[in-house]
């Protein structure tokens, strides 16, 4: 059983209820960080599971180490909280994940009531043979489109490593994003990268995942599904490079695009072994007037029916 | 009492002829069959009846209860009771079974959606949670979209070759789908070239080459077919669909 902080504090609470995570406060199984801008509000651990953060200028460098042969039954709620309207938030962020290991994070990105809030995430990730790892990002933002979110992230798979990554906008604007996503693929490991985003307004959402597949027989898919309308725009680079026998990957994007949107899609697949193998499909447009055709015969309203579909293609 | 009256309906698509001085009525209740061969127009009639887009710059009129619905949009179409089922049925990523069939339910209950499924021979545990993508089969999505058609209660369905790609097990649930539709009140259009299909009508108008050649029951329908469609006799010239010709060379 872990050791519970308890933290008299509404700002803990608050936060917890935005991420919709309040539950996991009184559970003692549950691991957790929680942040508000610079400061560390909460933390929680499990058996197997050492978390340290220190506190640095601007943010927290936090270290999540798991033993081997461990298995984190309940997901681990890290919550990175900006409850201030101005504010720079810097995440320095170190995982390793211990051999034939198992966890799943949660990363609550919090930023409510953001103007002007930047949210900077450097992440170095190791994940250990036979480890499996998924790393689930869900961003709650303010309606002013007023965040900007630069995550970084190196990740390593080690042989038979397994890396699930999402990373889905549930409410607000998207604001400003520049995503920079990379793995090494060992032997017989997966990696499966998806992005989900809905961008208005005058948004702006990059993304660069590059999967470097080096070992033999490894695996990785890169997904993204994007949505933008009004005068947003989405530039989405997505590059599967292969060069071990037997390496086979996947790169699928898709963008509907609305109103003045402007989007682009960049996928690139290289390969450099004759035994490997990549794919990759691209769209971008607007939506599928099927689709549309088929939701408004049944008394949808043309808004009604994109809503809906958009809805499906990013949920 | 006719629900769907076409008067002079004629329709080109990029300057070729594709409908042509249609003039029908559908009586409300019915279980109404359009056959023909492929290409004569069965498929083209129904998206204008439904004001699909690039469907709807037609001459002549529509009314649906003795009103016209010419200028209407499909959501206004659909608002007044008519819907349209495709022959190849849409794929929608990531959106669920559910969701589409609540989406057009006029009941918006789950009980409702799990309901229709049953109807169209669905197990609802199985399907409710599953998206409408490419991991169904096109069978399966006909099912789907016919229980959503059901959950809808319109009072016209328009159903495009609804025994495509379903399986011989399952081509009885859709036909048990019609029979409810029917005893639902809703008036029913097949369109087809399966003689399966037209059977379970009670009305057929056969269509060739954009032309109506013959209206009435099924067996009419059924025996004109028979003996002047093979070979078809017609070339898209009007004289050769003036009916009082076709029932001397029928005699």
């Amino acid at each position: 059983m872990g050791k519970v902080m308890v933290i008299k504090d509404d700002e803990l609470y608050s936060i917890a209820r935005i991420a919709n995570i309040d539950f996991a406060l009184r559970d003692p199984n549950t691991a957790r960080l929680i942040i508000n801008k610079d400061r560390v509000i909460e933390t929680n651990t499990v058996k197997g599971l050492t978390v340290s953060s220190e506190e640095i200028k601007d943010g927290v460098k936090i270290n999540i180490s798991l033993a081997p042969e461990t298995k984190v039954e309940n997901p681990v709620h890290l919550c990175f909280g900006v409850t201030h309207k101005k504010a720079i938030q810097r995440i320095v962020l170190d995982i390793e994940i211990g051999e034939n290991s198992q966890i799943v994070i949660f990363s609550h990105c919090v930023f409510p009531n953001a103007i002007d809030v930047k949210h900077i995430m450097d992440a170095k990730i190791k994940i250990g043979k036979g480890a499996t790892y998924s790393y689930l990002e869900r961003h709650i933002h303010s309606e002013e489109g007023g965040v900007t979110v630069i995550p970084k992230s190196r990740i390593t798979l080690k042989e038979g490593a397994r890396l699930k990554t999402e990373f889905e906008l549930l409410s607000g604007r998207v604001g400003n994003i520049d995503m920079d996503y990379e793995t090494v693929s060992e032997k017989n490991s997966v990696m499966e990268m998806t992005a989900r985003i809905d961008g208005k307004g005058k948004d702006i959402i990059k993304i660069r995942e590059v999967g470097n597949l080096v070992g033999e027989s490894s695996r990785g898919v890169l997904t993204s599904r994007v949505a933008v309308r009004d005068k947003a725009r989405a530039e989405i680079y997505n590059k599967l490079v292969a060069t071990a026998p037997y390496a086979r990957g996947h790169v699928d994007c898709k963008e509907i695009i609305q109103g003045d949107a402007v989007a682009s899609a960049i996928p690139i697949v290289e390969v450099a072994n004759p035994k490997a193998r990549i794919t990759h499909e691209a769209s971008i447009g607007s939506v599928d007037a099927k689709q549309l055709q088929t939701l408004m015969s049944r008394g949808l309203t043309e808004e009604e029916a994109t809503g809906l579909i958009i809805e499906g293609l990013l949920s | 009492m006719a629900i769907l009256e076409i008067k002079n309906l004629t329709l080109s698509l990029n300057g070729s002829p594709i409908l042509s001085n249609i003039n029908s009525s559908f009586s409300e209740g019915y279980i109404h069959a359009i056959v023909g061969p492929n290409g004569a127009g069965k498929t083209t009639l129904g998206y204008v009846i439904m004001g699909i887009e690039g469907f709807r710059n037609f001459d002549g009129d529509i009314l649906f209860k003795g009103e016209s619905i010419k200028n209407l949009s499909v959501t206004e179409r659909a608002r007044k009771g008519i819907t349209l089922a495709w022959q190849e049925p849409a794929r929608f990523e990531g959106l669920t079974v559910e969701k589409f069939i609540m989406s057009s339910a006029k009941e918006k209950k789950l009980e409702v959606v799990r309901e229709v499924l049953t109807k169209v021979g669905m197990e609802p545990e199985e399907y409710i949670g599953r998206a409408v993508d490419e991991t169904l089969s096109g069978g399966e999505r006909k099912k789907i979209e016919l229980a959503s058609i059901l959950a809808m209660k319109p009072s016209l369905a328009i159903l495009d070759e609804p025994d495509s790609g379903i399986d011989i097990a399952s081509i009885e649930n859709i036909f048990e789908a019609i029979k409810l539709l029917k005893s639902n009140g809703t008036t029913t259009i097949l369109i087809t070239h399966s003689l399966a299909v037209l059977k379970r009508a009670e009305r057929a108008l056969l269509l060739c080459n954009g032309y109506i050649v013959r209206e009435g029951s099924v067996n009419e329908i059924i025996k004109y077919f028979g003996k002047k469609c093979l070979p078809c006799v017609h070339k898209n010239e009007p004289e050769d669909f003036d009916l009082k010709k076709d029932e001397s060379r029928v005699k």
